[in-house]
């Protein structure tokens, strides 16, 4: 008993020790890049929802769910990551179905251009703060770069271990307990950088969609008519990465085909009433926070015609909502009295500035 | 070939050591291999007996007498 | 599969509970299989030359005892019947039969190690003296290199000297034999072992024992610490000094050779390490490579401490045999004559010395590069035997300087610095460069880079250089320690606290500061390449 005891006390130690370091050297995301905070941020939920989108910049950037929810009740949450690849979206979709079962799920298309991993640091913003599952090993390995290993996702330590020389301050500080930075999956950008020239469109080689691309956006489909899920496909209105005709027409021909919604927002910005001198934060890329508010809000009445109901009668509902869309004022009112004592802020360190073009 | 003679050869070497009581030539560092192949030289010179490689091990180098009796061995083979 | 591979980890996982758990009888066989599998993940490719090594060398061993045997019966049997000049003539042909299986099983496998290892190198050399002439070029082949085949082919080689020698009886067993040859932890960078040494252990039964599977395990763990915090990690600035030529002379040199000595040091010993840690954890002893040799005070010493199973290998295979070889004595007779009985006589030692060191270098490599640095040191060895007199001199003349601390430590860095120097062939890509290179210590000298934040540009950051650093300065405290026995059992002498400590510390030293993992790329260990 004496030596079990004396055993078990000493592998505690080390594995105590591992998991205390591991915690201290993972990314934390809170200074710097909060794009990587998104993924953890959904398992702090205490409600469900009743719209899930899931993609990349695209979704997390545009669609504003306090705006969902103050104009038309609808509970919403944006599974998004950036540079979140097809086969990221439907492990996301996979995992976030089988936590909660919504109305409709919201996928943006714009990934089905790429057909392989594209970099190691959005695989693991994708993939490093879903829980431990077998459908988070299917994920890493359907993603992971050649030189990444599947003991790395599962204990990030064997990955960021070589971080004992970055580390700050703010590694100390958020080791057990981070920031939530979005709302509902939403990053917030209140800035202005209007549009001034597109870049013309590259002409491409080829313009059909990969097969694996396909294959994935079937698995998502079969998903959610598994679950009795509406899937509803779009494309946001960023101006750029250009959105092809040719591409466009493949994703009309595939909701055609199995009946489902295809939202091109490119043919509605006068609609929604986008104004691109006024509404994106970084010429066109991304929408910012006048930008967003105006397509949920444009999108919010597509989902209710799409028969998802109002529950802001549901009062415990109401009270959960009230308080993030204070705390959703409450960081407007911030960026707009910074830009208005500054000209920028301080924070601007969304995809815009960070990531690369493509994005 | 007498043993006063292997003897002299190793007196020639290092005259410091007393190969009369040293059974560690090899085991203490006494002598290296240049020592092993100038002994084996001298021996071969001077007295028409071949060493071969293969005999050179620390058991027949340890002590003068070892070698002594290596030698008598070989010459007795041929 | 690399040592420092999680793939090896968890192999190593496998096998460690596996071999104490299957009858002991068994316990080689899984060894067998375990090292195969090793093997198997280098490429199929190589398993061919290993099996094709193992099986003719194998088969001429057992050939040449047959003959033997056969003669002593012979002659047992007619011991009275035969006369003396019959005998001989009997004996004669023996050894001319034994001679032919003992030659074939040379050439057969140092003519696969040569064609594999030396072929461009020959082609290289061909068209440089063809393109003199105006001559055509041959193309380069590529060849397969199997892994750790210089090692192996030694290693099986040796065996077959000590049997041709009728030093031991040979191995009957075809997979027993094959053990030998391809034990996994040292086949990929030694050491070389005998069979005589290593055969018995590995053939062996091993009983779970806590204390050598616990003293085995702590030497891998210290190896791990070697090789992936200090050597992978000077890796970096030894590579950006040496990649650079052009920027990095100077002192740069000096450092280069530095660090270089201190990267060497702790891949080449921290990989041996792990090679006998895992042995002894299994409970397989095998025999030490290096003795602190930075410590020696003169080049024969240090490699009496360096790489110690290939400086004896080739001592007894290829100095002793050439030195006492007929030509050899033959030129000695004649050196005699024609230099005096003191020069003579150390002319044919000199002449084995330099075919020794020759074959060393290339040994290491087919390139100019090591063939040079093979005769330098053959070169720096004799010269130190012809200047022995003067050194006498100078410590009867100044008796009590030998004596003192400070004329020991000359002597060590001494024997540093010129081996440090003689490795930068090691390092640049040709002899020349190399020497203008150290020639650009005494021309472009000066301090500044030390200080000026030169140092910081070699891919290292301040951080990387403190734990590089701390590192060195605990393998030394390890050294000094040594000296006094092993380190392992002072530990083990020390309180429970401060080994379960120093356990900690090194396990997680090795977890952060391990240059593994994406953004390092799996830096092979340099003596696998040999």
């Amino acid at each position: 008993m004496k030596r079990i005891c004396k055993w078990g006390g000493i592998a505690l130690i080390w594995i105590g020790a591992f998991f205390l370091l591991q915690a201290l050297l993972v990314p934390k995301y809170m200074d710097g890049i909060p794009d990587g905070a998104l993924v953890r941020e959904y398992y702090r939920e205490t409600t469900d929802h009743d719209v899930i989108f899931v993609g990349d910049c695209e979704v997390y950037e545009n669609f504003s769910p306090i705006t969902l929810w103050e104009n038309y009740g609808i509970t919403s949450y944006v599974r998004g990551s950036p540079q979140q690849l097809i086969w990221h979206s439907y492990y996301t979709l996979k995992d976030t179905l089988e936590r909660e079962t919504p109305q409709a799920v919201v996928f943006n298309v714009l990934s089905l251009q790429y057909d392989e991993p594209q970099s190691e640091a959005y695989n693991r913003m994708a993939l490093d703060d879903l829980p431990l599952s077998v459908n988070k090993i299917q994920a890493v390995l359907a993603s992971r770069m050649e030189d990444e290993t599947l003991l790395s996702y599962i204990f990030p330590f064997f990955r960021y271990h070589s971080r004992w020389s970055e580390l700050t301050a703010s590694d100390f500080r958020y080791i057990f307990h981070q920031d939530t930075l979005s709302h509902n999956g939403f990053l917030m950008r209140a800035d202005v950088r209007p549009v001034d020239t597109i870049p013309e469109p590259r002409k491409l080689a080829n313009y059909q969609f990969s097969d694996i691309c396909y294959e994935y956006l079937d698995k998502i489909r079969l998903l959610c008519e598994e679950k009795g899920v509406q899937l509803i496909l779009i494309k946001a209105p960023s101006l750029y990465p250009h959105w092809y005709d040719e591409w466009d027409q493949q994703m009309v021909d595939y909701a055609a085909e199995y009946g489902l919604t295809y939202i091109n927002f490119l043919d509605h910005i006068d609609d929604i009433g986008l104004d691109f001198s006024t509404d994106t934060y970084d010429q066109g890329l991304h929408l910012n926070l006048s930008g967003a508010e105006k397509l949920s809000d444009y999108f919010g009445q597509i989902l209710r015609d799409a028969g998802v109901a109002d529950r802001r009668d549901d009062e415990a509902l109401s009270a959960v909502w009230t308080e993030k869309c204070q705390v959703y004022h409450a960081q407007a009112e911030a960026q707009y009295a910074e830009l208005a004592e500054k000209g920028y802020l301080t924070r601007a360190t969304t995809p815009g500035s960070q990531v690369p073009a493509e994005e | 070939m007498t043993f006063d003679e292997l003897l002299e050869i190793l007196n020639d070497l290092h005259p410091e050591v007393d190969f009369t009581t040293e059974t560690g030539l090899i085991d203490n560092k006494v002598l290296d291999s240049f020592d092993i192949v100038s002994i084996v030289t001298e021996i071969s010179a001077n007295f028409d007996v071949s060493i071969p490689a293969g005999e050179i091990i620390p058991e027949n180098f340890n002590s003068a007498q070892a070698l002594f009796e290596l030698v008598e061995r070989l010459s007795d083979e041929d | 599969m690399l040592f420092t591979s999680f793939g090896f980890i968890l192999f190593l996982a496998i096998l460690f509970p596996l071999y104490y758990l299957v009858p002991r009888r068994f316990q080689w066989m899984l060894l067998l299989a375990a090292s195969y599998v090793f093997y198997t993940f280098a490429g199929w490719g190589c398993l061919i030359f290993i099996a094709v090594t193992t099986a003719t060398c194998w088969y001429a061993a057992l050939r040449m005892d047959r003959l033997q045997k056969r003669q002593s019966a012979y002659l047992k049997a007619r011991k009275e019947a035969l006369s003396s000049e019959e005998k001989k003539a009997y004996k004669a042909r023996v050894k001319k039969k034994k001679l032919g299986w003992f030659l074939a099983a040379l050439l057969l496998n140092f003519g696969i190690l040569a064609v594999l290892k030396y072929t461009n190198f020959a082609i290289v050399n061909l068209n440089a003296i063809s393109a003199l002439f105006g001559g055509g070029q041959l193309q380069l082949v590529d060849l397969l290199l199997p892994m750790g085949i210089s090692f192996y082919t030694f290693q099986t080689i040796g065996y077959v000297i000590d049997i041709y020698r009728g030093k031991y009886p040979p191995q009957e067993s075809l997979p027993r034999f094959a053990l030998f040859v391809s034990f996994f932890p040292q086949l990929v960078q030694g050491p070389i072992s005998r069979y005589d040494d290593l055969a018995p252990h590995l053939l062996g039964e091993h009983p779970f024992d806590r204390r050598t599977v616990s003293f085995g395990l702590q030497r891998v763990l210290w190896g791990y610490f070697k090789k992936m915090v200090v050597a992978d990690r000077l890796l970096t600035a030894v590579t950006a000094i040496i990649g650079a030529p052009e920027t990095y002379d100077g002192v740069f040199v000096l450092i280069g050779m530095f660090l270089y000595a201190l990267e060497l040091y702790a891949d080449f010993t921290g990989g041996i390490d792990i090679t006998i840690g895992i042995a002894n954890t299994l409970g397989v002893p095998v025999k030490e490579n290096f003795i602190r040799p930075y410590f020696s005070k003169n080049i024969e010493e240090y490699w009496r401490r360096w790489h110690i199973t290939m400086g004896t290998w080739f001592r007894d295979y290829i100095f002793y045999p050439v030195s006492v070889s007929k030509p050899m004595l033959a030129i000695s007779k004649k050196s005699r004559s024609l230099m005096g009985p003191e020069l003579g006589k150390r002319v044919p030692v000199y002449l084995a010395t330099l075919i020794t060191w020759f074959a060393t270098g290339i040994w290491h490599g087919a390139s100019w590069n090591f063939i040079v640095w093979g005769l330098l040191n053959g070169v720096v060895i004799i010269l130190s035997q012809e200047c022995a007199p003067l050194y006498r001199r100078f410590h009867e003349r100044f008796p009590r300087v030998g004596a003192t601390f400070g004329w020991r430590l000359f002597q060590v860095v001494r024997t540093f610095w010129l081996m440090s120097a003689l490795r930068s062939l090691d390092c640049y890509r040709d002899v020349p460069l190399t020497f203008s290179m150290v020639g650009t210590i005494f021309t472009r000298f000066s301090l500044t880079p030390l200080w000026d934040g030169s140092l910081l540009e070699l891919g290292l950051g301040t951080g990387d250089w403190v734990v590089a650093g701390m590192g060195c300065l605990l393998m030394l405290g390890v050294s000094l320690r040594q000296r006094r026995g092993s380190v392992r059992e002072q530990l083990e002498r020390a309180p429970a606290a401060a080994r379960y400590a120093a356990a900690f510390g090194l396990t997680f030293a090795v977890l952060v500061f391990g240059a593994y993992g994406v953004g390092y790329d799996a830096s092979q260990f340099i003596y696998n390449q040999f």
